[in-house]
């Protein structure tokens, strides 16, 4: 469970304090207008940006200190998740050993998840010679393999048209959530968290709101979220 | 605390880089001052030196300004077939072996040379280009092509808009555009060519020489090796030090740009362009110059190149040795700073553009010479000193491409839990391959025609191909000379071409 314990990110004149629980296993929106501060509550959940005031915590326990690599979480940036250099199969086993050398157990389970991402045989491929959607492919099998129960989206599917971007979404409600993987996801699309999201949060004004229910925020906006959506 | 968003390299390697070039910088420095003779001063003839190092670097960087000027122009605004390998030729010289260009310009203007060939010829007397003329000519020699690639960044850095706006208003794109464009590229050309002459060795060892003829580095290099001076020596170096250091704080106030030769291959289009003639008479001027010693080098060195005797051949083995200790070392300092990054690059990385060759090689002689002779260690002193000067330049080659990765990757990087060697190995070296290639042809191409530290150190058993070819020189053996010119410039070449060609070959972008 990850809660925002009196959270506060500042940077220059931005603020945001965040005081929440966020629940287990289920896919979180954050929604809310750019500016308001949404990747920055994924980069500090993810360890790139210290609160100025507030704990972090997972499971009870500070992730103030913990490094990048060592935290309980995956996460996939708007672009470049994937090593141009390295192969699809590379790519997805750095999610089990960040030195790439595999056990064949683990060469196994990088097979297991091309073929659940709909790649099998595209494994020594390189990005470069994969389309946009089968490299979103190869990242969300990566965040798949990885043993981290925490997936963070920072919208890296905005680049997508928009059919393949609801394919991913729903890829990521086919496998990562199955997978018991809780996900928070930032997007400016209502319509992406109506789509997978099971709750939702609203980022404006400096503060969070609690994560409801997707249709019951959406269909009664308050009023900073009726702006948003116009 | 914040994480750094890239992931977490080991220390030690930027810190063990650091002392390197600390040590050989300040440390000799610290060496040199401890032994000088400050009570004794300079002696008149010293004087002499230091007058003539400072009007020599002078001339040396004003005329090669003043003829890049109608080169650069030319070059700015015509376009014809081989402009762009010119002008990529251009940044040749700066693989040059110094000691190679000697050669080939006493070819064409020495005593025995095509020119006074042609003077004696037609009833002229010879002209000598010992002392200050060869010491000029070797220096605009190697600095003409600078000065011209710097000033053509200038011209093609105006905005071709602006030559449009001027056409229209039929106003004077001289004093409208050009002047204030060269107003500021002049002073900062002009200072770098200073300071690259105010350290350079090899020409003054070849074709200066003499009561008047003499660098503060040549007085340096005759007091350790004939006079065995070493106090003199020392003082000497402080003072080449301390100029050097003025000159190069001056330098780097006012130059920001770097010459990379990015974007030259486009052409400004002008309307107030009537006589080509005149600048393809530039043109051609510059390339003749350019390009005829270096034929020459070629022409008389083929015949003799498969009679060498052993004792090139061994030196060039050495050569290669050296060059390639040298080039691994640079490039792994360089990449130890790169991808730590911030203040140390900054620092780190130029303060060896204020030591020169001779200062470091005297304050190295005067730590070793206590303990052991120094022919002993003269190969790993030249290995340690040219990796150090040459590390300005690496860094400059690779870091815009550390700091690329860093921002591409550093966070993917860190979020996945990659340290040290799993991310040098599987991001760092893969995504910096090519800049990586270059810096280490670069390195192993300077160290391969470096005649600097190594005349300081070497005796008989110890001389790199370049030394080996001073000595073929002085012993006037010009033609054995000119073979393994021919030989040095080749495996300079190959050399950085090979280097170069690792990092780029099945590189993925």
């Amino acid at each position: 469970m990850l809660t925002f314990e009196n959270v506060l990110l500042s940077q220059g004149d931005f603020a945001l304090t965040v005081d929440l629980t966020l629940p287990n296993a289920e896919i979180i929106a954050l929604i809310g207008p750019s500016g308001a501060g949404k990747s920055t509550i994924l980069s500090a959940i993810a360890g790139f940006f210290a609160p100025a005031r507030g704990r972090i915590c997972w499971d009870g326990a500070d992730l103030a200190g913990v490094a990048p690599g060592a935290r309980p979480v995956s996460m996939l940036f708007q672009d470049n998740n994937l090593f141009p250099h390295l192969t699809a199969a590379q790519n997805i086993g750095l999610g089990l050993h960040p030195n790439l050398k595999l056990t064949p157990a683990q060469i196994e389970v990088v097979e297991t998840a091309l073929v659940q991402v709909g790649l099998s045989g595209f494994g020594d491929r390189k990005p470069g010679a994969l389309s946009g959607g089968q490299q979103s492919r190869v990242a969300l099998a990566r965040v798949l393999v990885a043993d981290r129960p925490l997936v963070l989206l920072d919208e890296p599917f905005s680049a997508l048209g928009p059919a393949l971007k609801d394919e991913m979404l729903d890829l990521v409600k086919d496998k990562l959530h199955a997978a018991g993987k809780t996900v928070i996801m930032v997007t400016h699309d209502p319509a992406d968290a109506r789509r997978i999201a099971d709750c939702a949060a609203l980022v404006a004004d400096g503060v969070v709101t609690a994560p409801v229910a997707t249709a019951k925020l959406l269909d009664n906006p308050p009023p900073a979220l009726a702006a948003y959506l116009g | 605390m914040a994480h750094s968003p890239v992931p977490v390299t080991p220390r030690w390697p930027s810190i063990v880089a650091t002392m390197l070039v600390l040590s050989l910088t300040f440390g000799t420095l610290g060496a040199v001052a401890w032994r000088a003779e400050w009570a004794s001063g300079l002696a008149p003839a010293d004087w002499v030196a230091v007058r003539f190092t400072v009007v020599q670097a002078f001339l040396s960087a004003a005329i090669s300004v003043l003829l890049a000027i109608p080169v650069a122009r030319a070059l700015a605004r015509r376009r014809f077939r081989g402009r762009q390998l010119l002008i990529t030729l251009l940044g040749a010289p700066f693989l040059l072996p110094v000691i190679v260009a000697v050669l080939g310009l006493l070819a064409v203007f020495g005593r025995g040379g095509v020119l006074n060939d042609a003077l004696t010829a037609l009833g002229f007397s010879p002209i000598s280009i010992f002392g200050m003329h060869g010491v000029l000519l070797a220096h605009v020699f190697f600095n003409l092509p600078l000065a011209i690639r710097f000033i053509l960044q200038g011209w093609l850095s105006i905005p071709s808009e602006r030559f449009r706006l001027a056409a229209t208003l039929n106003a004077p794109v001289w004093r409208l555009l050009e002047w204030p464009m060269l107003r500021v590229v002049l002073p900062s050309t002009f200072l770098v060519i200073f300071l690259i002459c105010l350290t350079s060795f090899a020409v003054a060892l070849a074709m200066g020489g003499g009561p008047r003829a003499t660098t503060i580095e040549l007085a340096i290099y005759q007091s350790v090796r004939f006079d065995f001076d070493l106090g003199k020596a020392a003082l000497l170096a402080c003072v080449q030090f301390g100029l050097c250091v003025g000159a190069a704080i001056l330098a780097l106030r006012i130059t920001a740009e770097d010459v990379t030769g990015a974007g030259m291959d486009r052409v400004v289009q002008r309307w107030d362009v009537a006589r080509a003639g005149v600048d393809y008479a530039w043109i051609i001027a510059a390339a003749v110059f350019l390009l005829v010693p270096l034929g020459m080098v070629v022409l008389r060195g083929l015949p003799g190149i498969f009679d060498l005797p052993d004792t090139i051949w061994a030196a060039a083995l050495r050569s290669i040795i050296v060059a390639s200790g040298s080039a691994i070392l640079c490039v792994s300092m360089a990449l130890a700073l790169a991808v730590r990054g911030g203040m140390l690059i900054a620092v780190v990385g130029v303060l060896p553009l204020a030591a020169s060759g001779l200062v470091v090689g005297t304050g190295a002689f005067l730590i070793v010479f206590p303990f052991i002779r120094p022919a002993d260690v003269a190969l790993l002193v030249t290995v340690l000193v040219n990796a150090t000067l040459a590390l300005p330049f690496a860094l400059r080659a690779i870091g815009p491409s550390a700091a690329q990765v860093n921002a591409d990757y550093g966070r993917l990087g860190a979020s996945l839990g990659m340290t040290g060697w799993a991310w040098v190995r599987l991001v760092v070296l893969p995504r910096m391959r090519r800049p990586l290639g270059f810096a280490t042809g670069l390195a192993a191409a300077l160290s391969m025609g470096d005649l600097g530290v190594i005349a300081l150190f070497a005796g008989q058993a110890e001389e790199t191909l370049p030394l080996a070819m001073y000595r073929l020189m002085g012993a006037y053996r010009m033609e054995t000379a000119a073979s393994a010119a021919l030989l040095l410039l080749s495996l300079s070449l190959l050399l950085f071409w090979i280097c170069d060609r690792g990092g780029s070959a099945n590189a993925d972008v």
